[in-house]
């Protein structure tokens, strides 16, 4: 080694968040010290972020195979086949800890990495979605990270001319320090064209192309990989700013290259930078790489070999080229106005061979970056302590339903989000058959019949509460919302977002969920495709909801056979499918009525899940249902106030129901969270076969009552005029937004 | 009709508008490069779509505006070929000085995406005779600084001169006289901030938005 003899203390190994433990095995590893630039190499490579060292033994256990399964966990996104030759690419991923720290950028950048990585793939970005988690409303911060948050996400995403088509959005002062922004893209690929990471072809040119490297975002990786505490805004430098202007002409630009087939292997810069692309790629290749930095398009001056190594500057992506095709895909890139520059060749020698203005900064084995050497941990965990069921006498009956209802509806958890998707293009494209605000999103795959139908949910209280039951219900909660507009759901993609994995009882809750996610999956035939994990979601030691977001892909044979949450017609009838026991632990009305939160969320029964979903979803299919809505987080009462208010405008439609007979607790049959349910509306001829076809079916269903009228009855209980419904709805955003900042 | 797209560095509606246009026309819609000057003699129709040319820096259109393509769609404008822009095309045409006024951020400081009720105030154009004049139709805005703004006197003008196209009736951004598209002195150019390629089959909500293109097919051949 020439470079950089400056001696490794335990200082700066601690401050590149590496363990003594580990950098003795760095030592192990290299039979020497490492320099700075390699330390700092290791320090992003064997972070939490990249190496996945605390979740990996049990991220291995989910499903991960089907039918429709063409890559699965391990590619840059998820690959499922969507027939006639069509596959749908797709992954989530978080950017929490920037966001927190500059919510405009931190936003904006996570929507630009996630679509890279999907259009690396060789897929067009079609639909995005988010899953976003704030503080308490009232919470001296959440304004200010709702309105820049949102507004990345709007930014960069409706500059890059990719519709946002449906999210979601929880506030819970465990977010207060630490707020959660998961973004989701999906893709459209042909299933012959997809172009994956492993560097081959010894002599092949390794080429840079995108935006130039500057200082920005140096050891991000390690930044999301760290608790924070009261002084995290002075990390401010190290989060990236996005450019989506630069990201929508590398996106053209490489999808018009891969339309040839000079493309060897491609991988996007994401965290960790020019780093861990190269790493993976040579790791995934069992190649070596021979890079050289003088070649490497740079933004600033005197930049060092550690910072551009560990640079997160976005829009860029690394890929190997076939021999001898530089030319054309130079003149591409040229087109399009980026830099294309050679910055090194693949190798036989499964080093990677760093070089900077002539001398060896860098020369590590790869595999001691990547898979095979970097640390992995079977950390200590205990189960979370289930907790006691909340019986109905325990919670009481709300003294004016109709004024609880109300309340409810302006809530925080259950108003109208249109104040944030009116910010995002959920149109361009044209394909956008249903926006946000449905159950699912349903995207036109563009020039045929078929749709995707996509979501993104999960009810970190219940996780909290019960992490199986929660991973669970999480799972089946998106295969309940794709099933609701007629699709048949194919696999899902999961950001795991979670406390520090250091303290059993977090890691506890990440095996449960995992345990549960998993379940699901079987049962319903429904595997994980893509994921990703953010672990040390904690502030001064107080740690999140354990919140694994699940992003769920369905598909529509013929976009003609759909349902929406709207009723349509007066006169329908409102039918509930799914049983109904009156499950009121872990509530919204629990919790925001009565204050009640230590009680078990409802179990998910997942054969019943299955049975009572397959029902609805043949019967989408035949064109006999085309009013659907799955019930989630409010109960029956609020999920038929949302239909009712989803009605058309020009012409309500509410709906009168009387309970049905023998309910012993109604207020346990309006407000429980039973999973596994659906409320769908038809006309009368069609009504009295459904039930008839469920009775023999062995799903359960109850007729409740008409649609129609211009207001929401529920027996001697409820009467509210749908106007009125809508403004409580409407208000609660404007209302926070447009509030003095405290 | 023979219809061409521009497509600039971010322009993110030219699919949609070539789509659009294919849909109603049956004929494939040619796509013109911002960097070319050579634009084909027969074209009946130049768009200029929606998006983020040069990712709105410096000013909405303004640098799409000095491409080297525009030079030519200048030129053909004058002489009388139709240009429709709409959303960010229609920023262009008003920083080339083909279409009056010009563009502030929305009123509300947000981007705004949704179906906006709309007025179509003349339907003796090219652009929009498949319309009843005071015909109200829906079709989303989706825009950041869509909030068009011009002085009095030309505003009086416009109206003076039944150069407004259409009007909001749910003024999105701020659009002063809230007027949502206007016409050039003859009537061959119009720009407009409402999208309506995104409303021409039925997938995708209604057709509202097809009849201006049917009106162009129509009225050009």
């Amino acid at each position: 080694m020439t470079a950089t003899t400056s001696e490794i203390t335990p200082e700066i190994v601690a401050q590149h968040g590496l363990s003594p433990d580990e950098y003795a095995k760095i030592l192990q590893l290299l039979n020497r010290a490492p320099n700075l630039t390699e330390l700092g190499i290791f320090s992003v490579m064997w972070s939490e972020h990249c190496s996945y060292k605390s979740t990996r033994v049990w991220l291995k256990t989910l499903p991960t195979t089907g039918p429709c399964v063409i890559h699965g966990p391990g590619e840059n996104a998820g690959v499922i086949d969507i027939g006639d030759g069509d596959a749908c690419i797709f992954k989530m991923e978080s950017h929490n800890h920037p966001s927190f720290i500059e919510p405009y950028q931190g936003a904006a950048t996570g929507v630009g990495g996630i679509m890279r990585d999907v259009f690396t793939m060789g897929a067009r970005p079609v639909a995005m979605l988010n899953a976003l988690r704030f503080g308490q409303p009232d919470h001296p911060k959440t304004k200010h990270l709702v309105s820049g948050v949102v507004a990345g996400i709007g930014g960069y995403g409706n500059c890059m001319g990719v519709p946002t088509v449906a999210g979601e959005v929880n506030f819970d002062p465990s977010y207060n320090g630490n707020i959660l922004v998961n973004a989701m893209c999906v893709g459209l690929a042909r299933q012959d064209k997809i172009f994956l990471s492993a560097a081959s072809g010894i002599g092949n040119p390794v080429v840079y192309v995108g935006s130039k490297t500057g200082r920005d975002g140096i050891h991000g990786a390690t930044m999301a990989s760290a608790e924070f505490d009261d002084d995290s805004e002075e990390k401010r430098p190290t989060v990236q700013v996005g450019d989506p202007f630069v990201e929508k002409l590398l996106l053209e630009a490489c999808l018009e290259l891969m339309a040839s087939d000079a493309i060897v292997a491609i991988q996007d810069m994401g965290a960790a930078g020019l780093t861990s692309s190269s790493a993976e790629m040579a790791s995934k290749g069992d190649a070596g790489l021979e890079l050289d930095l003088d070649a490497v398009p740079q933004r600033e001056e005197n930049m060092t070999a550690y910072e551009m190594l560990l640079s997160e500057s976005q829009e860029r992506m690394l890929m190997i080229l076939k021999p001898g095709r530089e030319p054309e895909a130079k003149k591409i890139f040229d087109k399009w106005g980026l830099d294309f520059a050679i910055i090194g060749r693949v190798t036989d020698t499964k080093r990677m061979v760093v070089k900077h203005k002539g001398e060896v900064m860098a020369d590590l084995p790869v595999s001691a970056l990547a898979d095979e050497e970097a640390p992995r941990y079977t950390r200590p965990w205990v189960a979370t302590p289930k907790k006691p069921v909340l019986e109905a006498a325990d919670c009481p009956a709300p003294e004016d339903y109709s004024a609880t209802l109300l309340q409810m509806l302006g809530s925080a958890d259950l108003a109208s989000r249109r104040w944030i998707w009116e910010q995002y293009d959920s149109t361009v494209m044209n394909d956008t058959a249903q926006g946000p605000g449905g159950d699912a999103a349903v995207v036109r795959v563009h020039g045929t019949k078929k749709a995707l139908a996509v979501t993104a949910d999960c009810t970190p209280r219940y996780v909290f509460a019960d992490p199986i039951e929660g991973g669970k219900q999480a799972v089946a909660e998106t295969w309940r919302n794709i099933t609701a507009v007629g699709g048949t759901p194919l696999a899902y993609t999961d950001n795991m977002n979670f406390g520090n994995p250091q303290k059993p009882e977090i890691m506890g809750q990440f095996v449960g969920a995992v345990q549960g996610l998993s379940e699901a999956g079987i049962a319903l035939g429904y595997p994980v495709v893509s994921g990703n994990c953010s672990l040390y979601n904690e502030t001064n030691g107080q740690g999140i909801l354990p919140t694994p977001a699940i992003g769920g892909v369905g598909l529509l044979k013929d976009i003609t056979k759909t349902a929406s949450i709207g009723l349509k017609r007066w006169g329908d009838q409102v039918i509930l499918i799914g049983e109904t026991k009156g499950w009121l632990g872990q509530s919204i009305y629990a919790r925001d009525i009565h204050g009640l939160t230590g009680n078990a969320p409802p179990p998910v029964d997942l054969a019943a899940e299955k049975r009572n979903g397959d029902f609805v979803r043949a019967r989408i299919e035949s064109g006999a249902l085309d009013t659907v809505h799955d019930l989630a987080d409010g109960g029956l009462i609020i999920a038929l106030a949302e239909m009712i208010m989803a009605s058309n405008p020009a012409d309500d439609v509410g709906s009168q129901i009387d309970l049905p007979e023998g309910i012993a607790d109604p207020h346990a049959f309006l407000f429980g969270e039973d999973q596994g349910r659906y409320l769908v509306a038809c006309p009368e001829d069609v009504s009295l076969q459904l039930l008839a076809d469920a009775k023999a079916a062995g799903v359960p269903a109850l007729r409740l009552g008409p649609a129609g009228g211009r207001h929401y009855r529920i027996g001697d209980m409820v009467w509210l005029d749908i106007p009125e419904m809508r403004a409580a709805n409407a208000a609660f955003f404007p209302n926070l937004m447009a509030a003095p900042l405290n | 009709m023979k219809a061409a797209v521009v497509v600039f560095p971010a322009s993110n509606c030219d699919r949609d508008a070539a789509t659009a246009l294919e849909f109603v026309t049956g004929k494939k819609t040619q796509m013109l490069w911002h960097g070319d000057t050579d634009v084909p003699a027969d074209l009946d129709l130049i768009v200029l779509p929606g998006g983020f040319s040069y990712g709105d820096y410096l000013r909405c259109g303004a640098m799409a505006a000095r491409s080297p393509i525009m030079q030519t769609v200048v030129e053909r404008a004058k002489a009388g070929t139709p240009i429709l822009g709409i959303c960010n095309g229609w920023q262009i045409l008003a920083e080339c000085g083909l279409l009056p006024g010009g563009f502030l951020r929305n009123a509300g400081l947000k981007f705004v995406n949704r179906p906006v009720a709309i007025r179509v105030e003349d339907s003796q154009s090219i652009f929009t005779n498949r319309y009843e004049a005071g015909e109200e139709i829906s079709i989303p805005v989706a825009n950041g600084e869509g909030n068009f703004f011009a002085d009095d006197a030309t505003l009086d003008r416009l109206e003076g001169e039944g150069r407004v196209a259409v009007r909001y009736l749910d003024n999105p951004n701020g659009s002063i006289r809230n007027i949502a598209g206007v016409f050039n002195e003859t009537k061959t150019i119009m720009g407009m901030m409402p999208h309506p390629e995104r409303h021409v089959d039925d997938i995708a909500f209604n057709q509202t938005g097809r009849r201006f293109f049917e009106s162009l097919a129509g009225a050009v051949g």
